[in-house]
C-alpha cells in the first residue's frame, strides 16, 4: 500500500512518465473517447456542409447560405429534419436486418478511429503522460484492416434486407468492390510495415519522423492506398454501390429519416478515418515536418496542441482532396472498376512489395542502418519505380476502352475495312 | 460481336486517363477559387425583366382615383381565353362604368390583347411575376384589386420601333 502511494506521489511529481494506476488509465480513456467521438461527429456534420459548399464553388455556385451565417447551421437543420421525418419500412423487408444494417455500417466507421494517434502525448501534472490516442493498440494497423472490412456488411445487409432490386444490386456491387480493393489496400501497406518494421501506428509515425515521410519513400504504395481508400469508402469515382443514375440510390434506396442519415454519417466518418490513415501511414501522422523536437521528450501541453493542429490540417487536406476528386471525375464502368482493381492495382502492389523487400534486404546486407542515408536510397529507388510506373500507365490505357473487348485480329480487320470504305477520309484518324 | 463497328485509333495524349484526370482537377480547382459565381440571390437580387413583359393585370385610374374603364366591352370581346368578366353600368350623367370587372388570372394566357384593344388605356398587363396566393379564388382579381396594383405596366410592341429603342 505504502509503496503504491510512493509510486503515485513520484508520478505526481513527474508528468513525463505514463500513469501507473488503472483507474487513471480508465478515466483518461473514457474522456478521450467522449472527446474524439464528439469531434468526429461534429466534424462529420460540418463535412456534409463542406461537401455541398465545395461542390457549389466548383460549379460556380454559392452553396447553402440561408441557414445561419454562410449556411453554417445547415447541418443542424438537416439533422433536425432527419429526426422529425417519418421512418418508412418496406412491407416485404426483413425488418430486423433492415434496422440493424445502418448501425452495422456506422459502428465500424466510428471504431476504426480509435487506434489512430492524433497528437503527441499529453503530460498532465499530477496524473502522468497520457497517450493522445483512444486505444494505443500494439497491433494498431491490423485492427484497422480488420474493422474496415466489417463496413461492407452494413451495406450488403442493407441491400439485401430492403427487398428491392436496386438495393440488392448496390449491395452486391459494394461487396465485390470492397473485397477487390481491400486486397490492393492491404498489400500496398505491407511496404509501409516493412519499412517501419512494426504494425503499431505510433512506431510508423516515429519511423517517418526520423527518416522521411513514406510519401517520398513509398510513393507507389501511397497511390495504390489512395485509390483503394476511395474505393473502400464508396466515393466517386468508385461510388458504384449507390450510383444514382443507374441504381436510384443503391443500397439505401428504401431508407428514410435517421436511418438514411446514418449511412451518410458512416460514409463521412469512413472518409475521416481513411484520411487520417493516409496521413498516419504516408504523411507522418502528427509529425511536424523538418523537425524532431516535436517527436521527443520532454513532452509539453503546447507541443500536444501544435501537433494536434498539424494532424488536423493534414487530415483536412485529404478530406478536401476527396471532395475535389468527387466533383471532378465521372463514375467508372463496373468492368473498368474490376479490371483496375484486379489487373492493375493488385500486380503493381505485389511487384512493389518484392521491390521494397529486395531493397531493404540489400540495405540490411550492406549494413546501412535506418537514417538519412537509408531514406535517400529508398527515395531514389522509389523515384525510379514511380517514374517507370508513370510512363507505363501513361502510354497505355489503364481503363480499358470498349475496344479492349474485341480480339486483336478482329480489331485489325475492322480498321482495314474502315480504310477501304468509300467514306474514309484520306489519312484516317479523327 | 457487332459487325462493322468503327474502331478509331487515338493518340496517347487523347486517351491517357492520367493526363485527363490532372487536367480535369486543374479545371475544377480553377473554378473553385473563381470568385465570380453565377447564382442570382433571388429574393435579395432580381434579374431585370423585359419592358414588354406581360404579367398580371393592372387597371389605371384617372386623377380622381376612379378606374379609367368605360365598360365598352372590347376586352372581354377580344380575350381569347375568355377570362374577363365585365358587367357595364351607367351613372346619372350617362357615363358608362364597370359594375363588375373581374379577371381570372388562372385562365389568362397573358397575350396582352386587352391592353392593345383598350381605347381608354385603362387595362394593362403588368411587368410583375411574383403572384402567390393561398387559394384559387385569390387569383380572380376584381376591380378594387386591379386598381390597387402599383407595379409598372407593359410597354406594348410598337411597329414603328420594333426593337424598343
Amino acid at each position: 500500500m505504502s509503496s503504491w502511494l510512493v509510486l503515485t506521489l513520484l508520478q505526481a511529481a513527474n508528468p513525463q512518465l505514463p500513469p501507473a494506476s488503472t483507474s487513471v488509465f480508465v478515466i483518461a480513456t473514457v474522456i478521450k473517447m467522449i472527446v474524439v467521438f464528439t469531434i468526429l461527429m461534429v466534424g462529420v456534420a460540418l463535412l456534409t456542409l463542406a461537401e455541398r459548399k465545395i461542390s457549389a464553388w466548383i460549379q460556380d455556385r454559392h452553396g447553402p447560405n440561408r441557414v445561419g451565417p454562410h449556411g453554417l447551421l445547415q447541418p443542424a437543420a438537416d439533422g433536425l429534419k432527419n429526426i422529425m421525418k417519418e421512418e418508412t419500412y418496406p412491407e416485404k423487408a426483413n425488418i430486423a436486418l433492415f434496422v440493424l444494417a445502418p448501425a452495422i455500417a456506422f459502428i465500424p466507421a466510428m471504431l476504426t478511429f480509435a487506434v489512430i494517434p492524433f497528437a503527441s502525448p499529453l503530460p498532465l501534472p499530477g496524473v502522468g503522460l497520457i497517450d493522445m490516442v483512444v486505444a494505443p493498440l500494439p497491433i494498431g494497423f491490423l485492427y484497422i484492416l480488420a474493422l474496415t472490412s466489417l463496413g461492407v456488411y452494413g451495406i450488403v445487409l442493407a441491400g439485401w434486407a430492403s427487398n428491392n432490386k436496386y438495393s440488392l444490386l448496390g449491395g452486391l456491387r459494394s461487396s465485390a468492390q470492397m473485397v477487390s480493393y481491400e486486397i490492393a489496400m492491404g498489400l500496398s501497406t505491407v511496404a509501409v510495415l516493412l519499412v517501419a518494421g512494426n504494425v503499431a501506428l505510433n512506431d510508423i509515425i516515429w519511423q517517418q519522423a526520423t527518416t522521411v515521410w513514406n510519401f517520398f519513400g513509398l510513393t507507389i504504395a501511397f497511390l495504390i492506398f489512395l485509390i483503394a481508400a476511395f474505393a473502400e469508402t464508396n466515393r466517386l469515382p468508385f461510388d458504384l454501390p449507390e450510383a444514382e443514375s443507374e441504381l436510384i440510390a443503391g443500397y439505401h434506396t428504401e431508407y428514410s429519416a435517421m436511418k438514411f442519415s446514418l449511412f451518410f454519417i458512416a460514409e463521412y466518418s469512413n472518409m475521416v478515418t481513411a484520411s487520417a490513415l493516409l496521413v498516419t501511414l504516408f504523411f507522418g501522422g502528427w509529425d511536424i515536418p523538418f523537425t524532431l523536437w516535436d517527436n521527443m521528450a520532454p513532452w509539453s501541453v503546447w507541443k500536444t496542441v501544435l501537433t494536434g493542429l498539424v494532424f488536423a490540417g493534414k487530415v483536412l487536406f485529404f478530406l478536401f482532396f476527396y471532395m475535389w476528386i468527387r466533383w471532378t471525375l465521372p463514375r467508372f464502368r463496373y468492368d473498368q472498376l474490376m479490371s483496375l482493381g484486379w489487373r492493375v492495382l493488385l500486380p503493381i502492389s505485389l511487384a512493389y512489395i518484392v521491390l521494397i523487400a529486395t531493397a531493404l534486404l540489400i540495405l540490411d546486407l550492406l549494413g546501412i542502418r535506418p537514417g538519412a542515408m537509408h531514406g535517400t536510397i529508398l527515395g531514389v529507388v522509389n523515384l525510379a519505380a514511380a517514374g517507370v510506373l508513370f510512363l507505363v500507365l501513361d502510354s497505355g490505357r489503364v481503363i480499358s476502352p470498349a475496344s479492349r473487348r474485341v480480339r486483336e485480329d478482329e480489331l485489325r480487320r475492322l480498321r482495314a475495312r474502315r480504310e477501304r470504305s468509300p467514306l474514309a477520309v484520306p489519312g484516317g484518324g479523327d | 460481336m457487332a459487325i462493322g463497328v468503327k474502331v478509331v485509333s487515338r493518340p496517347i495524349e487523347q486517351v491517357s486517363y492520367m493526363r485527363a484526370t490532372l487536367k480535369g482537377m486543374a479545371l475544377t480547382f480553377k473554378h473553385l477559387v473563381n470568385p465570380h459565381k453565377v447564382t442570382t440571390q433571388y429574393p435579395e437580387e432580381k434579374e431585370p425583366i423585359s419592358r414588354r413583359w406581360r404579367g398580371t393585370h393592372r387597371m389605371l385610374t384617372d386623377e380622381t382615383g376612379k378606374a379609367k374603364c368605360v365598360a365598352c366591352g372590347l376586352c372581354p370581346q377580344i380575350c381569347p381565353a375568355n377570362c374577363i368578366k365585365l358587367v357595364p353600368g351607367e351613372d346619372e350623367e350617362g357615363n358608362r362604368y364597370p359594375l363588375v370587372y373581374e379577371i381570372d388570372e388562372f385562365r389568362c394566357i397573358f397575350c396582352g390583347y386587352c391592353q392593345e384593344v383598350c381605347p381608354e388605356e385603362a387595362i394593362h398587363v403588368g411587368r410583375h411575376y411574383e403572384n402567390a396566393e393561398y387559394s384559387r379564388a385569390g387569383f380572380v382579381y376584381d376591380l378594387e384589386r386591379l386598381t390597387a396594383q402599383t407595379h409598372p405596366v407593359c410597354e406594348m410592341w410598337d411597329p414603328a420601333d420594333p426593337k424598343g429603342e
